[in-house]
């Protein structure tokens, strides 16, 4: 690791500030991304302003319209163990309990996560599925417009992600199938019952990042089943290729994913 | 016998100060003024060095010496060495291309160390090192051993025509293709054996220290040998003569074999440290542990299986290509010939074997001796073909096995090994009862019935271990003998420090060898001391590898042992006045055998030392030395059998059970030899499913860290079932086998074994990955969708 300053925020103002004031400095919230990063000299900001330690931006609540508000700074554990969430959202308290391992869930925040937007993390597919909105310090956005790309979000360099607010929604399910190395998600499907229909949402498996299933959708529209969506699998040619799955084999576990989260949700 | 003898569940001495937090390992050490050391290493996997520029680096804040391999020459440093010497079967010996600590002229691997910088910390050594510049002039790579061999491939050392190494045999080759013509069928396969990267916890480090006062070095590395580490660098690479270089192996967390060579880091740092006139220390990160600990297996083979009418094996024919990587590490050269063609007869009668084994260079980090060394490479070869001959033939794997095992001992194979004792039917047969193989066809039926994929299949594995006489192994080509040394010392109050050449990272020696001592005379293990390590304390010894502690080292104990008992029963027998042969230790104990008369052994020590009234002529003193050399190597053997699910969906692999029956001879703890069978089955069960090494065409590294090499973890397995036969070893006082190994050896072909017989195939690589078994079962699924 190359040397690096760190500063503690204690509001979201005082780490825009902090931010500004930086040469070159980078937003920490967690870290289970960036730390590995900067140990293997691959990433060298020169401040790091960490975010965690915000009161503002903490902890989950259930609100007056029975969404549920997630705090950027909340780690994967509180999420997984929320149970406000269990009760309405049970597909996104497993989703967070399926994330990295018990050290990763208990540093990792849902902020760091989806502004990273890792192209196999877990959150951006329940985010798209559930139609979640997007707080920062600046605006909000939908996730469908947040997530831009590979690594690559709507957010501008200075700003900060405050919260998730995920919409009631039922029979919310998500199924992964890991890397057997990295156990990042070779093919991650959040499904759910939304107000605005079925939702199929993917991650691990798309050159693009998350991305959604809209044939499933339709046909999970007729007729809930693991059996609606057995026959239908993204185009291979947008699938990632690597020494752990070829775009066919990811294109399957699309399919095979998706079948067993409609088969697990209730 | 005592309640922490031989056959007791002692708990390991050495967990109280693992578990909480008080190893010692070379990292935890520090010296006073103590430099940091960081490698500029080749990003090239071939390439010609132009220039190197350390101008920048040096002016680094910190920075003390920026050293290269033309000093290091220009010191006299010596290149490494390969002690093992193959000859071809045309009698040439091997084609050895120069190996220096540091390169400066032509780079062959990614990560070969160019350049050492010293600084005052470990950041300011790191940030010196990438300044470095150095200007490369790319040359084509190969990274495949077949590829090497090829026409027209890049050419890695002048003094290896072809890439080629050795072009080795063993064997009779005209009547094992007698054998071939009159058979009555002929099973051939394409096995590979796919390539491992170590991975002990420990990374390697060093710290060197030279004493200018004295003229002396000291060497703090992670080794599982340091007596031979010391003998190496003393006699080869010219740092310092033996009495004037002192090599200490503290706590090591793991090595698998990777710990025994000596690297270009440790001789860096011995060298940079009195240039630099202070202590130097390194420590490898992760990738470059990944990069530059020897790794291991990479073999490509062709075998071929002849059988007679009645099924029994009258041939067996293999060919070899062995990748040993860029250059020749310290014994890499026997790893794929005395370590592996050796053991190709496997548990069979086989009355004729010819093996051809071609080493090849390539443009990847070389390739040693890693858990099993040889041996897996051969008994994976040899359990894939038995159980797919007897498919073949119509035979019930375990049937055919049965046939064809040997049955008379000693047995002589027609590729050297004497088989001594075995009884390979009662591990069969405590096997496939433990895994209730005969309910194996409805489980099959259950599995079917829910969507999955069930197959079973067996693995009857043999090893020599104990490596081994010496005179044998020095007719074979090794440099270095190959006993062990042992001191008892006996302390006045009747403690006891024993000092061992064998060398402990992981196997709990401070334990098991301080049971034997507690057998012998009655002691509690807490009074008894091993002492290993470190060689101003350990006279001489050859360290831990090939499974040899047990039937070794602990023999060596046990006849320093003799000496003390006889010793301290002539003074029993003096102070009693009794004769010495009615003398028995018991209970630690000296008492005179049919009356009420005793010493306890404190006093007959303390009479040792107070010395007031000896035996005529006895010298004061209670302490006793001996060499072991074992007469043979040591064949532990056994069976393994594995029952997996495949999920035809994803293609992943699920281990329902796994059964091991070992015959290990006498075992003196068994808690830790479970443990040593479970981590073998492991690292076994790792290669075969997950674990993988691969470069892309260029030579780079793909899988340089666990985002993308995949290290088995407790979920990937299952709780094993281990069952026990017994056959002493008649080659050592102690009857023991060894079991390091065992697990490592025995299970990758059970495993694919059992993931073809699901797939109803005959052919497939490890690993069994998910992606891979889909492939296969999308592959297989399209060709009976032809049928």
């Amino acid at each position: 690791m190359y040397e690096t300053k760190y500063h503690r925020a204690s509001t979201v103002s005082d780490a825009a500030a902090m931010l500004k004031n930086a040469d070159d400095g980078k937003l920490l919230s967690g870290g289970q991304t960036l730390i590995p990063t900067m140990k293997q000299r691959l990433a060298a900001p020169s401040d790091l302003i960490d975010l965690r330690h915000i009161g503002e931006i903490s902890g989950i609540v259930k609100q007056a319209d029975g969404s549920i508000r997630i705090g950027a700074a909340t780690c994967h554990a509180d999420v997984a163990a929320s149970e406000d969430i269990k009760a309405v959202l049970p597909g996104l308290a497993d989703l967070a309990g399926t994330i990295g391992d018990p050290h990763v869930r208990h540093m990792g925040t849902i902020g760091g996560s989806v502004a990273n937007n890792d192209p196999a993390a877990d959150y951006p597919a329940a985010l798209l599925a559930l139609g979640a909105t997007i707080e920062t310090n600046k605006r909000e956005f939908s996730a469908q417009d947040f997530f831009t790309g590979m690594f690559e979000t709507a957010l501008d360099e200075d700003e900060i992600v405050t919260a998730v607010v995920f919409p009631v929604a039922s029979n919310t399910a998500y199924a992964k199938f890991p890397n057997p190395a990295s156990r990042y998600a070779m093919a991650g499907v959040f499904v759910a019952k939304t107000g605005a229909g079925a939702r199929v949402a993917v991650t691990g498996a798309g050159q693009d990042g998350v991305f959604r299933m809209p044939d499933m959708e339709k046909a999970l529209d007729g007729n809930w089943s693991a059996d609606a969506v057995a026959g239908m699998a993204p185009s291979a040619d947008n699938m990632l290729s690597d020494l752990h799955g070829t775009a066919a084999y990811r294109a399957n576990l699309v399919t095979v994913m998706a079948k067993r989260a409609v088969a697990a949700s209730s | 016998m005592t309640a922490e003898g031989i056959g007791a569940r002692v708990l390991r001495k050495e967990d109280k100060r693992f578990i909480t937090g008080n190893g010692r390992y070379t990292d935890d050490m520090t010296m006073q003024r103590m430099g940091h050391a960081a490698f500029v290493r080749s990003t090239h996997a071939h390439a010609r060095i132009k220039s190197i520029n350390t101008d920048d680096a040096m002016k680094m804040p910190g920075v003390d010496a920026v050293l290269n391999g033309h000093q290091l020459v220009a010191d006299g440093i010596g290149n490494i060495i390969c002690g093992w010497m193959i000859h071809s079967k045309d009698g040439s010996p091997m084609n050895m291309g120069a190996y220096r600590a540091l390169e400066s002229e032509t780079v062959r691997y990614v990560g070969q160390a160019i350049a050492v910088v010293v600084a005052d910390t470990q950041q300011q050594a790191r940030d010196a090192a990438e300044a470095v510049v150095v200007e490369y002039e790319d040359l084509p790579a190969v990274v495949d051993s077949l590829d090497a061999l090829k026409d027209g491939a890049p050419q890695l050392h002048p003094e290896a025509a072809g890439n080629l190494i050795y072009d080795w045999e063993i064997g009779e080759e005209a009547p094992t293709d007698e054998a071939f013509a009159n058979a009555a069928h002929v099973t051939r396969m394409d096995i590979d054996n796919n390539r491992l990267v170590p991975n002990p916890m420990e990374p390697r480090s060093a710290l060197a220290h030279f004493d200018p006062s004295e003229e002396h070095y000291t060497l703090y590395t992670t080794s599982q040998n340091p007596h031979v580490a010391r003998l190496v660098l003393s006699a080869f690479y010219n740092v310092a003569p033996e009495n004037k270089l002192r090599v200490i192996a503290p706590d090591v967390g793991g090595g698998f074999g990777s710990k025994i060579f000596i690297y270009p880091e440790e001789i860096a740092c011995l060298w940079a440290t009195k240039r630099v006139g202070r202590p130097v220390k390194w420590t490898s990160d992760r990738t470059e542990a990944f990069l530059t600990d020897a790794h291991g297996r990479d073999h490509h083979s062709t075998a071929e299986l002849a059988l007679d009418a009645n099924n029994k094996i009258t041939g067996f024919r293999v060919k070899t290509v062995a990748n040993l990587g860029a250059y020749m590490s310290l014994f890499s050269s026997s790893v794929p010939t005395y370590l592996y063609a050796t053991l190709l007869s496997g548990q069979y009668n086989i009355p004729n074997i010819y093996a051809n084994v071609k080493a090849v260079y390539t443009n990847t980090t070389p390739v040693d001796a890693y858990r099993g060394a040889g041996r897996p490479e051969a008994t994976y070869v040899v359990e894939r073909m038995m159980e797919t001959a007897a498919k073949e033939v119509g035979m019930a794997p375990a049937e055919f096995r049965r046939i064809n095992f040997v049955r008379e001992f000693p047995h002589q194979t027609p590729v050297i090994m004497a088989y001594d004792a075995g009884d390979y039917e009662a591990s069969l047969d405590a096997a496939m009862k433990a895994i209730d193989y005969d309910g194996f066809a409805q489980r099959r039926t259950q599995s079917e019935a829910a969507g999955k994929l069930r197959g079973i299949g067996m693995s009857c594995y043999i090893e020599a271990c104990g490596i081994a006489p010496s005179q044998a192994v020095g007719s074979l080509g090794a440099g270095v003998g190959l006993w062990e040394s042992a001191e008892v010392r006996v302390n006045a109050v009747g403690t006891i420090e024993v000092l061992t050449g064998s060398h402990s990272h992981g196997q709990g020696h401070e334990t098991t060898f301080a049971q034997l001592v507690s057998d012998r005379l009655g002691l509690p293990t807490e009074s008894i001391s091993i002492v290993h390590g470190d060689t101003d304390k350990v006279q001489m010894g050859m360290g831990t590898y090939g499974s040899r502690s047990g039937a070794v080292g602990m023999s060596a104990i046990a006849k320093a042992l003799d000496k003390v008992e006889a010793k301290a029963k002539k003074i029993a027998a003096h102070l009693m006045e009794a004769s010495e042969g009615d003398i028995e230790i018991e209970n630690g104990e000296l008492k005179v055998t049919g009356t009420d008369k005793k010493l306890t052994f404190t006093e007959v020590s303390l009479a040792a030392y107070t010395a007031h009234n000896l035996p005529e002529g006895m010298e004061p003193g209670l302490k006793e030395g001996a060499f072991y050399d074992p007469t043979n190597f040591t064949f532990p053997a056994g069976c393994y059998i594995c029952e997996v699910e495949v999920d035809p969906d994803t293609g992943v692999v699920s281990i329902e059970n796994f059964v091991a029956a070992d015959d290990f001879g006498t075992i003196i703890n068994p808690m830790i030899v479970e443990g040593q069978v479970h981590g073998g089955l492991v690292q076994g069960i790792g290669q075969a499913m997950l674990e993988h090494t691969q470069y892309d065409e260029d030579g780079q590294l793909l899988t340089a860290s666990y985002m993308d090499y995949t290290m088995p973890r407790a979920d990937d397995v299952p709780s094993f079932t281990l069952e026990t036969t017994v056959t002493e070893c008649p080659g050592n006082p102690l009857g023991m086998k060894g079991c390091g190994e065992a697990g490592a050896i025995g299970s990758p072909p059970a495993v694919i074994n059992a993931v073809t017989d699901a797939l109803g195939i005959r052919d497939m690589n490890m690993p069994a990955s998910p992606n891979r078994v889909w492939q296969l079962i999308q592959d297989n699924g399209m060709k009976e969708a032809a049928e």
